[in-house]
């Protein structure tokens, strides 16, 4: 384990130093998310300027929510995205044996490659925002509060990670997968809105098998809903994020199985 | 002249058919945010005193519309790839033979949406199908037309903008971020997130300037009825000079771009 952090931070040092010589990229990445919050904002906007609730959340819950919601997605993007990403293209090139033949977990090393600096400035604004909307909540969370929030966070990071992981290793069995890529944007999009406007199948499927509704929602009722303490929630949300990380573990081994390299 | 570039089409629908399974899923996963946009309008709905522009099921007609405009007109990797061919050098090739790049580009994109459409009929069929009690159709004839028309403005501004980016590879490295930058934009102020009529006038008084509802909020308002004579009229005018704009913008960026190019190593 001990060995792991250490290689983990020796690649998170080369990422930086990369990083660091493309400056103007990294401050352009950063006004995009600037942007794509803003958009997110004036959704927001146009909503509340129609109705005063949406299912039984109030406008700056869901200004909370959207925030909880980047700070989750770009954490996971920080460290995963961009490895898991390569994923199809490495098994389709037969670069994938570079990683097989190091004296790592396979799954760890594809997925620990690089890491994205500007994720980290963009989590911070999205916590920024959610303290923002707090404020205009008139809501303090105590310890315990900020500490489930903290723990829940990582449960959704854990979510994302396997839903993007599992479908980069569809490539095993389908070569050209990157429209599987756009699915993860599209399966974490429907994340940012209030759990109780969903309902029927839909619902079930995204927040017991495919939880990605959950990963906002529960640290944001953890915040907001200071009198209790939502436990049911919270043990959904580890309860289902453990099972989606448990089945990624075992759809890697089975797509590694299927794994021939490419012939040089 | 025109043989050359049918040709070329051809071409591209031979290309771009080993991305029929990449298309499906596309278009399958692109159903999940659509139907989540439907839980939040039936929500907003609901509470509804104040949306008096829709009811629920014009919202829901509404977001059929974008999808299917989305589908028809907008380019998906377009820019990526002439990016990435004039990055990677595999331009030349191109250059020397007796070639338009503009409308050998157009030539692929006309293929790529004509066969992504053909190959995502199906999953569109569902959707009409499953919502089919929201959807009023067009009880005008010549709606159609126009809703064609205006489709058509609409694919060539989105993709002359697409084009004038992806010839910014010619000056910098990383055209993406720019990309992400101008998506962003399209993305909220075309109409995709939310129908533009539900901004204040002011707002979009000033909006109706810029190319964005004219890329998407334009064809589904027609699509919909919801425009009078004159608001038509005017909106093909716009739509016209934002075609002309974005067009010569594309052209422009070429002539400049092709000078500057060096190619090295063989």
């Amino acid at each position: 384990m001990l060995r792991y952090l250490k290689i983990y931070a020796i690649l998170m040092r080369n990422s930086l130093i990369r990083e660091m010589s493309f400056k103007a990229n990294f401050l352009l990445w950063t006004l995009v998310e600037v942007l794509w919050f803003s958009g997110q904002v004036l959704f927001i906007e146009v909503l509340f300027g129609h109705v005063d609730k949406l299912g039984d959340w109030t406008k700056w819950q869901v200004v909370a929510l959207v925030g909880t919601h980047q700070v989750v997605a770009q954490l996971f993007q920080a460290f995963f995205y961009v490895n898991l990403t390569q994923i199809p293209e490495l098994v389709r090139t037969g670069k994938l044996d570079v990683f097989l033949t190091l004296p790592l977990d396979s799954q760890f090393a594809v997925s620990s490659k690089q890491f994205g600096l500007d994720n980290f400035v963009n989590t911070v604004l999205g916590l920024a925002i959610t303290g923002y909307a707090l404020l205009r909540l008139g809501v303090t969370p105590g310890a315990l509060q900020v500490l489930l929030y903290c723990c829940c966070v990582l449960f959704g990071v854990a979510v994302h990670y396997s839903v993007m992981c599992s479908l980069s290793t569809f490539c095993f069995w389908i070569i050209r997968a990157q429209g599987l890529v756009y699915g993860y944007f599209n399966l974490f999009n429907i994340g940012r809105y209030p759990e109780s406007v969903y309902r029927g199948a839909f619902k079930f499927m995204f927040t017991w098998v495919l939880p990605v509704i959950l990963v906002a929602n529960v640290p944001v009722r953890i915040l907001t809903e200071v009198a209790y303490t939502p436990w049911a929630a919270i043990g959904q949300l580890v309860g289902t994020s453990l099972l989606v990380l448990g089945f990624t573990r075992w759809f890697w081994l089975r797509g590694l199985g299927r794994y021939a390299s490419a012939s040089s | 002249m025109i043989a050359l570039y049918q040709k070329v089409f051809g071409i591209g629908l031979q290309d771009t058919f080993v991305y029929r399974w990449n298309f499906v899923l596309r278009s399958l996963f692109s159903i999940i945010p659509l139907i989540a946009t439907v839980f939040i309008w039936r929500a907003v709905c609901e509470q509804g005193s104040g949306l008096s522009e829709y009811n629920f099921s014009s919202m829901v007609f509404y977001f059929i519309g974008v999808l299917m405009v989305d589908n028809l007109a907008s380019p998906t990797e377009d820019e990526w790839r002439i990016a990435s061919e004039i990055r990677e050098g595999q331009i030349s090739s191109l250059l020397t033979k007796p070639l338009n790049h503009l409308a050998y580009r157009l030539s692929l994109f006309g293929a790529y949406r004509c066969l992504y459409t053909l190959v995502t009929l199906p999953v569109m069929g569902a959707v009409v199908w499953g919502l089919s009690r929201h959807i009023q159709l067009p009880q005008q004839i010549l709606t159609w037309p126009l809703f064609f028309l205006s489709v058509a403005g609409s694919a060539l501004i989105q993709f002359f903008i697409a084009y004038s980016l992806a010839m910014l590879a010619f000056w910098i490295m990383e055209v993406s971020t720019l990309i992400f930058i101008l998506y962003s934009f399209e993305y909220f102020l075309s109409g995709h997130v939310f129908p533009l009529d539900l901004l204040p006038a002011s707002v979009r008084s000033v909006l109706e300037w810029t190319p964005f509802p004219y890329e998407l909020f334009f064809p589904v308002q027609i699509l919909l009825e919801r425009l009078d004579v004159a608001s038509i009229q005017k909106g093909f005018m716009m739509q016209f000079f934002w075609v002309c704009v974005t067009g010569a913008s594309a052209r422009l960026l070429w002539n400049l771009g092709v000078r500057r190019y060096q190619a090295s190593g063989g």
